[in-house]
């Protein structure tokens, strides 16, 4: 690098002018090809923007929540991609993987008359195991994650079929799990859990910007920090306010308002996730084993153990993402997390910035990716497109990503930043 | 230089290593010590890097001690080198690109609050240990490895190595792809590590390097040991000599070139 400043001066320091320092660093960053989450963000605000003057009714309070629930599925889905795009593996088995947890949890409860507990449960476990078995043939066998996953794409695919049986569908019909992706949470509930989240969220930031400038580190200028706050708070405090509007054609009938419940769900276990991947040796050594394997080991990682366990939480949110389909559809289908499940939950995570070549992703960008194509998928149909109009453009995005991707890795090289 | 300590930190007798059928090293003797610079030096396939490797518990000796502060010690693994005070660099330095250094140099030996990374205790040490290395031209430490020049990122990988307490720091060819600049940074700050205390071994095929900063150079000829002369007494010729023929002849008149 050109610039010889010393290592304990900070660009980012107090005092006037600090905002503007950070804001310049922040867009050196983004012509140094370190784009993050930005184009997917901006195609989202594109497509909402379109849709809502092609077709009004988009933006509409029942459409609005529609969205979550529709996109709920595959966004976790797409979570569970991250940890293993992460490593610069794929796991192309995680839609069908979800079909197999889904129909061990239906037909558990269906034929065998288990307790609801005991049938979610055993779904998640399923996904575990799967996980393990994929992690193990990928680690230790050493076959290649597209060939263990394809085959598993199949075997799966066969396994729904063996399990609900051929033109069969199992219902779901415990309310407790209908409720997941059916129902919503009481209005004052969901304010105050946006309340509280707001705050957690604020006191994390702070907290964390206490800690530092007592240990004399640099720190985000305040006027960043309350940027930050302030706009996570203005946007899901205006989400929560239009999911809280009534939403029911006749309301005298039967009210329809509030938070669905998958929202909390999602977030529950993206922070969760999200904490494990930031702030956790674990989720640092998973980074490390992504970004370079030899050198994780020669600083002592176990890769094998890290590879195994990406796996593993890769099919068990997938397992996850099946009991959120099983529940919105209230059944379990021979084609359970067949057709786009994959596509659309690959094309979230990559469309959200996580990178095809390991090491550079987050959480977040499964849900932001998976936003988009909820949005797309949800906008088209709006607009009379049929499902394979839907597909091409889904398609494309992905590629644009891809592309988006793999051209930020070359601009990046190019200018020295990986 | 300071007067050498007598006894060396880090002593091998007599370590024989082969791979199957091929004997790689036969009876070499070495020892690094304390505030003094080593250069290792020989011709290419010599036996130089499987020697460290040794060092270092990626391979385990056939035969032969090993001694460290006197005391004799079987080195395992890595891990077990690292816990004993040993730090290698090697010459991919091994570094991971999306990470930023901060994160490299803790790698796999994070700090930690209540189970969760104590990242402001990791960025002050990351931060006071490159400055206590003179390291001036690092932007930031929160920077991606990706970013930096070679030099800056070998700097990265020796501080990484001396973040740890560590005693002795085996560097396996750390100016090999390094331009003018770079190498004088990295050459500095090998010199300042000896002179820190350390016991550092220095592996080069560029001999000017190695009479700039060495100590002492020891000699690998096919795998043997033939000598371990003081910098100061022997000329680059006899040096060239004792890598190309495993022998030199004395210096009678005791000109330097
Ligand atoms: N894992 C191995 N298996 C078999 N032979 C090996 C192995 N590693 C090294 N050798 C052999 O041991 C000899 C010494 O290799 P080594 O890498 O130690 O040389 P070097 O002195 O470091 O050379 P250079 O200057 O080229 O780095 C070579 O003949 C090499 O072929
Ligand atoms: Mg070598």
């Amino acid at each position: 690098m050109t610039a010889e400043t010393t290592v304990t001066e900070t660009p980012a320091d107090r005092g006037t002018g600090a905002v503007g320092v950070y804001v310049r660093d922040y867009l050196g960053r983004l012509r140094g090809g370190d784009i993050g989450s930005l184009p997917a963000v901006g195609g989202l605000l594109v497509l909402c923007i379109l849709f809502a003057v092609l077709r009004p009714s988009f933006f509409s309070a029942l459409n609005f929540a529609n969205l979550f629930t529709q996109g709920a599925a595959v966004a976790v889905i797409a979570m569970g991609l991250v940890f293993v795009l992460l490593l610069g593996e794929i796991d192309l088995s995680a839609g069908f993987a979800s079909g197999v947890c889904a129909a061990v949890m239906a037909v558990l409860m269906a034929e065998h008359g288990a307790p609801w507990p005991i049938g979610l449960l055993a779904a998640i476990l399923t996904g575990t195991v799967i996980g393990t078995v994929l992690g193990y043939l990928v680690a230790k066998v050493g076959i290649p994650s597209f060939v263990v996953t394809l085959a598993a794409f199949l075997a799966f695919q066969g396994a729904v079929l063996v399990i609900i049986g051929e033109g069969g569908n199992v219902g779901v019909h415990e309310p407790v799990l209908v409720a997941i992706a059916n129902g919503n949470l009481p209005v004052p509930l969901g304010w105050a859990v946006y309340v509280l989240g707001v705050l957690a969220f604020a006191g994390v930031l702070l907290a964390d910007r206490r800690v530092r400038r007592r240990g004399g580190l640099p720190v985000e200028p305040v006027g960043v920090l309350g940027a930050r706050i302030a706009t996570v708070a203005v946007v899901t405090g205006a989400a929560v306010y239009v999911l809280n509007l009534e939403r029911a054609v006749n309301p005298a009938f039967r009210s329809l308002k509030g938070v669905p419940i998958v929202v909390p769900v999602i977030l529950v276990l993206l922070i969760l996730g999200t904490v494990l991947l930031n702030r956790t040796s674990y989720g640092r050594h998973l980074y490390a084993t992504g970004g370079n394997a030899e050198a994780a080991r020669r600083a002592g990682i176990p890769i094998d153990r890290i590879r195994i366990s990406a796996f593993m939480l890769c099919s068990t949110l997938a397992a996850i993402g099946g009991i959120i389909a099983a529940s919105r559809a209230n059944s379990v289908d021979p084609n359970a997390g067949g057709s786009n499940t994959l596509l659309y939950a690959v094309g979230a995570a990559v469309i959200g910035g996580t990178s095809l070549f390991g090491g550079k992703g987050r959480l977040r960008d499964a849900i932001l990716g998976g936003a988009v194509v909820a949005v797309i998928d949800n906008g088209m149909g709006l607009l009379g497109y049929s499902a394979g109009v839907k597909f091409i453009v889904t398609g494309s995005v992905l590629l644009v990503a891809a592309g988006v991707d793999a051209l930020s890795r070359r601009r990046a090289a190019a200018t020295g930043r990986g | 230089m300071t007067t050498p300590s007598t006894a060396p930190l880090l002593q091998l007798r007599g370590i024989n290593k082969s791979f199957g059928a091929v004997q790689v090293l036969h009876d070499v003797d070495f020892a690094a010590h304390a505030g003094e610079v080593t250069a290792l030096v020989g011709d290419n396939g010599a036996g130089k890097s499987t020697l460290i490797k040794c060092i270092g518990g990626i391979y385990p000796i056939d035969s032969g001690a090993v001694l460290f502060d006197g005391a004799p010690v079987t080195v395992q693994s890595p891990r077990h080198a690292a816990d004993l005070g040993i730090e290698i660099v090697y010459q991919d330095l091994a570094l991971c690109d999306n990470l930023d250094i901060v994160q490299n140099m803790f790698l796999g030996r994070e700090h930690k609050r209540y189970g969760m990374l104590d990242e402001p205790s990791m960025e002050h040490l990351a931060t006071t240990t490159l400055a206590g290395l003179s390291v001036r031209t690092v932007k930031s430490v929160r920077q991606k490895v990706a970013s930096l020049s070679g030099g800056q990122r070998q700097t990265v990988a020796i501080a990484k190595a001396v973040l740890w307490n560590s005693k002795v720091v085996i560097l396996d060819e750390p100016t090999a792809a390094l331009g003018v600049a770079q190498t004088r940074q990295v050459l500095d700050l090998v010199r300042r590590l000896a002179d820190n205390g350390l016991a550092v071994v220095l592996i080069s095929h560029n001999l000017n390097d190695v009479f700039e900063v060495a100590d002492r150079i020891s000699a690998l000829y096919l795998g043997r040991s033939p000598a371990t002369v003081r910098t100061s007494d022997v000329t680059h010729g006899q040096v060239v000599e004792l890598i190309t023929t495993g022998r030199y002849a004395a210096v009678a008149n005791g000109a330097q070139s």
